[in-house]
C-alpha cells in the first residue's frame, strides 16, 4: 500500500471521528446554554477551546452568542474543524485512498458529504439544531457500518482504525483538559458536591451519561466520573479502551508487515503504564499534569505512525 | 431536421429509417419501450442521476462553490450497434489504431515516409507535438498507443468518418462502463430480451495490455501503477476507477521517485519499483528535469529511466504527433503507407488552411463549413458555421486570416441522431462515438460499443461535456 493511501485512510477516520466528536461537544453546549443561559457563554468557550478553535473564534467575532458559536462550529469555512470543513477533509481523503475502499465504504463516506453539505446550505436555526446533530451522528454511523461491514481486515483497515481511535483519545483527553477544574479533588473535600448539571454536560460529550448511571448508580464524584472516563476499558471513548485499540491495530499492522515498529512500542507503553491506573495515583499526581502529557502523549504517537509508515517523504 | 440557409438538411435517424419504420438493431428494444409506462422510466432516469452522484462520477468546475460538482448528463435510451456494423467498424479502428502506431515507430526513426515525400517534413519538424527525444528510442515491446479513442461520426446506413484520433490521453472510459452499469441496475430485464456483448473486461484487458508492454527491467509480474495529477483534477475519478478496477496503485508525482535507477513508488514498506505506468499527466508535465521544470504532477528523472528500459510509460512520449489535427488529413496516405491497403474508414474531407489555396475556398464557403483549430480540444475555439451569426463568422474570418497555419476546415456532418428520452417522449439528437482501443505486442483489443457523446440541445452538433454534452450506453449486439 502506498505511503500516501495509508495516511489518507488514516486521516479520513480521523475526520469523520472529528465531525462526529464536535456534534456531541455541539449537543452538550446546547443542553447548557438552553437550560443555564447565566454560563452560557462560559460554556461556549470551553467547547471552543476543547475543539481547539477558540482563537480563531475570537479573532472573527468576539462575544459567544449561541448562534455565532453554533455557526462557526457548524458552517464556517474559516474554521478548519467546522462540522463543514472536516466532512470536506474526510471526503477529500476518502477520494485520494478511493482504491483502497470498498464501493459501500466511499459511497458511504460521499453520501455523507452531500447529505451534510446540503445540510448546512444555510444557517441552522435553534429548532433545527438537534435534528441537524442527530443526522451528523447517523452519517457517521453509517460510515462506520459501511467499513466495518464490506472493509476486508487488511493494513488499510487498521490504519483507519488507528486514525478512528486516536481522534477519539484526544477528544476525551481534551474534554478532560478543559473540564478538568471541575473534577478537581478540593472542590469535592470542601463537601459541595460536583456542580450535577455540569458533569452530566461532561458524560453528555461523550455520549455515557446513562452508560455511567447503569456502572455507579446515584453516586455522582469526580473520581468515579475521571476513572470512568480515563480508566474504564468497557467505555468505548475511554483513554484506556481507545489506546487498548490503537496498541492492537498497531500489532495487527506489525504482523502484517513483519517487523516491529516504534510506533507499537509507544502504543503500548501508552495502554500499559500510563493508563494501568489506578485513578487515585493519577490524582495525586494532579489530573490536569496528567492529561497534558497524555495529549502529548498521543501526539508523539501520531507522529510516529507517519514516520513508521511513510505517511509522507 | 435543422434549417440551414433555408435548406431542409436531413439526418440519418439511428432508430428509425425515413419511412418511419424501426431500424432493426432497434427492434427488440423499442417492443420493450412502447410497452413500458413512460412515467417509471421518467422515474428511473432520475434514479440514474442519483446513482451517479453517489458513485461519484462527478467532475469539478473551477472556480465553484463546494459541493457544486458537475455531472454529466447521461441520457436512458441506449444507442445500438448490429453486430455487422460493428464488424465492419472495428476492422477499420484496428487498421488505423495499427497505422498509427506503425507511423510513430517511423517517425521517431528512419522517417521513411518524409523521406517517400508523403508527409511533409514541415508538418513534423515545426510541430510542437513532435519530440526529438524520442528519436531513435524503443518503446518496450514497440507499442506507443497502448490506448487510444477513435472518434467516429455517421452519417447514413452505411456512412462512417472517422473525425480524430486520439491517441495522447483519451478519456471517458469510465463513463463507458458506469453507463452500463447504471443501465444494468435500473433496467435489468432489458437485458434478458436484447443480447448485448459486454464491456466490463475492460479494466482487466487494459491490465492485461499494460503488463503485456513491462519493460526490459522487470523481473516477474509486472507492478502497474496509473499515474493521476490527482483529485483536483477534472478526470481524477476515471483515474481511481481505472486503477481500483485494474487492482493497480493510483499514484501521483510526489509518490514516487527515482531510486536505483528505477522508477519506484513509496510505500508502507519504503519504496517499490514500479514497471508500468499508465500517465494521466501531459507529456509536458512528466519530468520537471527534462521537460517543464515548473511541473509538480511528473517525477524528476523517469526520462532516463525510460530511455534505459527501466520503464514502460504509456502512452508513450511522443504520441501526441500522430492525433495532431494537422496532419490528420493525411491518414489515408499514412495508412495506405503503413498497411499497403485503403483506408477502410474514411476520413472526413478537410482543408488546411496553411495551404493558400486550401484557405481561399474555406473563407469563401465560411457559414457552411466547421472550422478547428490545430491544437485545440474539447470543443473549444473552434466554428460551426452554420449556427455561427455573421459577427461570430467576421470575427473569425479576421483570425484565420492572421494565422492560417492554426486551422483546419471540415464541411458541416450531418451528423446521424439517436432519439434522447424527453419529458415529451423520445426526440433525436446528434452522437458521435469513441470505441477504446487497447495495443500490446499480443494484438488489438477493441471494447465492443465504446463512448457515445449526445448533444443533448435539440440541433446541436456539438457533443463534447464541457459543452453542454451528454452520454448515451452503447449497445453492441451479439451475432
Amino acid at each position: 500500500m502506498l505511503g500516501k493511501t495509508a495516511g489518507s485512510l488514516f486521516w479520513m477516520a480521523r475526520y469523520l471521528e472529528r465531525s462526529e466528536n464536535n456534534a456531541r461537544l455541539i449537543d452538550a453546549g446546547f443542553r447548557i446554554a438552553l437550560t443555564r443561559s447565566s454560563t452560557a457563554a462560559a460554556e461556549w468557550k470551553s467547547v471552543l477551546v476543547t475543539a481547539g478553535v477558540n482563537q480563531a473564534f475570537q479573532a472573527a467575532h468576539g462575544d459567544y452568542s449561541s448562534a455565532r458559536v453554533i455557526d462557526f462550529l457548524l458552517r464556517d469555512p474559516a474554521n478548519p474543524s467546522s462540522i463543514l470543513s472536516v466532512i470536506k477533509l474526510a471526503r477529500d481523503n476518502a477520494r485520494t485512498a478511493r482504491t483502497a475502499l470498498t464501493r459501500e465504504t466511499w459511497e458511504a463516506v460521499n453520501t455523507s458529504w452531500m447529505t451534510l453539505v446540503a445540510l448546512l446550505k444555510r444557517p441552522v436555526r435553534e429548532d433545527d439544531l438537534p435534528d441537524v446533530l442527530t443526522t451528523i451522528r447517523q452519517q457517521s454511523a453509517h460510515v462506520r457500518g459501511a467499513l466495518n461491514g464490506t472493509m476486508l481486515r487488511n493494513d488499510g483497515y487498521h490504519f483507519a482504525l488507528l486514525g478512528t481511535f486516536l481522534e477519539r483519545a484526544d477528544n476525551t483527553a481534551r474534554i478532560l483538559d478543559v473540564k478538568y477544574y471541575l473534577l478537581l479533588p478540593s472542590v469535592a473535600h470542601i463537601g459541595t458536591s460536583i456542580d450535577n448539571v455540569q458533569w452530566e454536560t461532561i458524560l453528555r460529550s461523550v455520549s455515557a451519561h446513562r452508560a455511567y448511571r447503569w456502572l455507579y448508580g446515584a453516586e455522582i464524584s469526580a473520581l468515579k466520573i475521571a476513572e470512568f472516563l480515563i480508566l474504564y476499558r468497557q467505555m468505548p471513548r475511554s483513554l484506556a479502551f481507545c489506546c487498548e485499540r490503537m496498541e492492537a491495530h498497531l500489532a495487527q499492522l506489525q504482523r502484517h508487515y513483519g517487523d516491529e515498529t516504534e510506533a507499537w512500542r509507544l502504543a503500548h507503553a501508552l495502554s500499559h503504564e500510563k493508563l494501568a491506573g489506578p485513578i487515585q495515583s493519577i490524582f495525586d499526581g494532579g489530573l490536569h499534569q496528567y492529561v497534558t502529557s497524555f495529549l502529548r502523549d498521543t501526539a508523539a504517537l501520531a507522529r510516529q505512525v507517519e514516520r513508521d509508515y511513510r505517511f509522507v517523504e | 431536421m435543422l434549417r440551414g440557409k433555408g435548406r431542409r438538411i436531413s439526418f440519418f435517424d439511428e432508430m428509425t429509417s425515413q419511412e418511419g419504420e424501426t431500424r432493426s438493431p432497434y427492434r427488440d428494444y423499442c417492443g420493450w419501450f412502447e410497452a413500458e409506462d413512460a412515467t417509471r422510466i421518467q422515474r428511473k432516469a432520475q434514479q440514474a442521476e442519483a446513482l451517479f452522484r453517489t458513485t461519484g462520477i462527478t467532475f469539478n468546475v473551477y472556480g465553484a462553490a463546494d459541493g457544486d460538482e458537475r455531472l454529466i448528463p447521461f441520457d436512458v435510451v441506449p444507442r445500438i450497434i448490429s453486430a455487422s456494423e460493428w464488424r465492419r467498424l472495428s476492422r477499420g479502428i484496428e487498421q488505423r489504431v495499427r497505422a498509427l502506431n506503425a507511423f510513430l515507430y517511423d517517425i521517431y526513426h528512419r522517417q521513411e515516409i518524409l523521406r517517400a515525400g508523403r508527409v511533409p517534413v514541415e508538418l513534423i519538424a515545426g510541430n510542437e507535438a513532435f519530440l526529438p527525444m524520442m528519436m531513435g528510442l524503443d518503446p518496450p515491446g514497440g507499442i506507443y498507443t497502448h490506448i487510444s479513442g477513435t472518434d467516429i461520426v455517421r452519417t447514413g446506413a452505411n456512412e462512417f468518418y472517422v473525425l480524430e484520433d486520439n491517441a495522447r490521453t483519451p478519456s471517458g472510459v469510465s463513463y463507458m462502463l458506469e453507463n452500463r452499469e447504471t443501465m444494468l441496475q435500473m433496467f435489468p430485464e432489458l437485458f434478458a430480451k436484447v443480447p448485448v456483448r459486454e464491456v466490463s473486461d475492460y479494466p482487466i484487458n487494459l491490465l492485461k495490455s499494460l503488463a503485456a508492454c513491462a519493460p526490459p527491467a522487470c523481473g516477474g509480474t509486472p507492478t502497474v501503477a496509473v499515474l493521476t495529477p490527482g483529485i483536483h483534477n477534472s478526470a481524477y475519478y476515471e483515474h481511481s476507477f481505472l486503477a481500483d478496477h485494474m487492482g493497480a496503485e493510483l499514484v501521483e508525482g510526489h509518490d514516487l521517485r527515482v531510486v536505483d535507477g528505477r522508477v519506484a513508488m513509496r510505500t508502507t514498506q519504503g519504496y517499490k519499483a514500479i514497471d508500468v505506468v499508465y500517465r494521466r499527466v501531459d507529456d509536458d508535465f512528466l519530468d520537471p528535469l527534462n521537460f517543464r521544470p515548473d511541473s509538480m504532477l511528473g517525477v524528476p528523472g523517469i526520462w532516463d529511466v525510460y530511455r534505459a528500459g527501466g520503464i514502460t510509460i504509456a502512452n508513450a512520449p511522443g504520441t501526441g504527433i500522430a492525433d495532431d489535427k494537422a496532419l490528420y488529413s493525411y491518414m489515408p496516405d499514412i495508412i495506405e503507407f503503413y498497411t499497403g491497403e485503403k483506408a477502410l474508414l474514411p476520413n472526413v474531407p478537410t482543408w488546411r488552411c496553411s495551404d493558400p489555396e486550401h484557405l481561399r475556398e474555406v473563407l469563401d464557403r465560411l457559414p457552411e463549413l466547421v472550422v478547428k483549430e490545430v491544437h485545440g480540444s474539447g470543443g473549444y475555439g473552434m466554428l460551426v458555421g452554420p449556427a455561427a451569426s455573421k459577427k461570430e463568422l467576421a470575427a473569425f474570418r479576421a483570425k484565420l486570416e492572421a494565422n492560417p497555419g492554426n486551422y483546419i476546415a471540415q464541411p458541416t456532418l450531418s451528423l446521424s441522431t439517436v432519439p434522447i428520452f424527453t419529458k415529451k417522449g423520445l426526440a433525436p439528437r446528434h452522437v458521435d462515438l469513441r470505441p477504446f482501443v487497447l495495443m500490446s505486442p499480443q494484438g488489438i483489443t477493441i471494447t465492443p460499443g465504446g463512448l457515445t457523446r449526445v448533444a443533448m440541445t435539440k440541433g446541436s452538433l456539438v457533443v463534447n461535456s464541457s459543452q453542454g454534452g451528454g452520454t448515451k450506453d452503447t449497445w453492441v449486439l451479439e451475432d
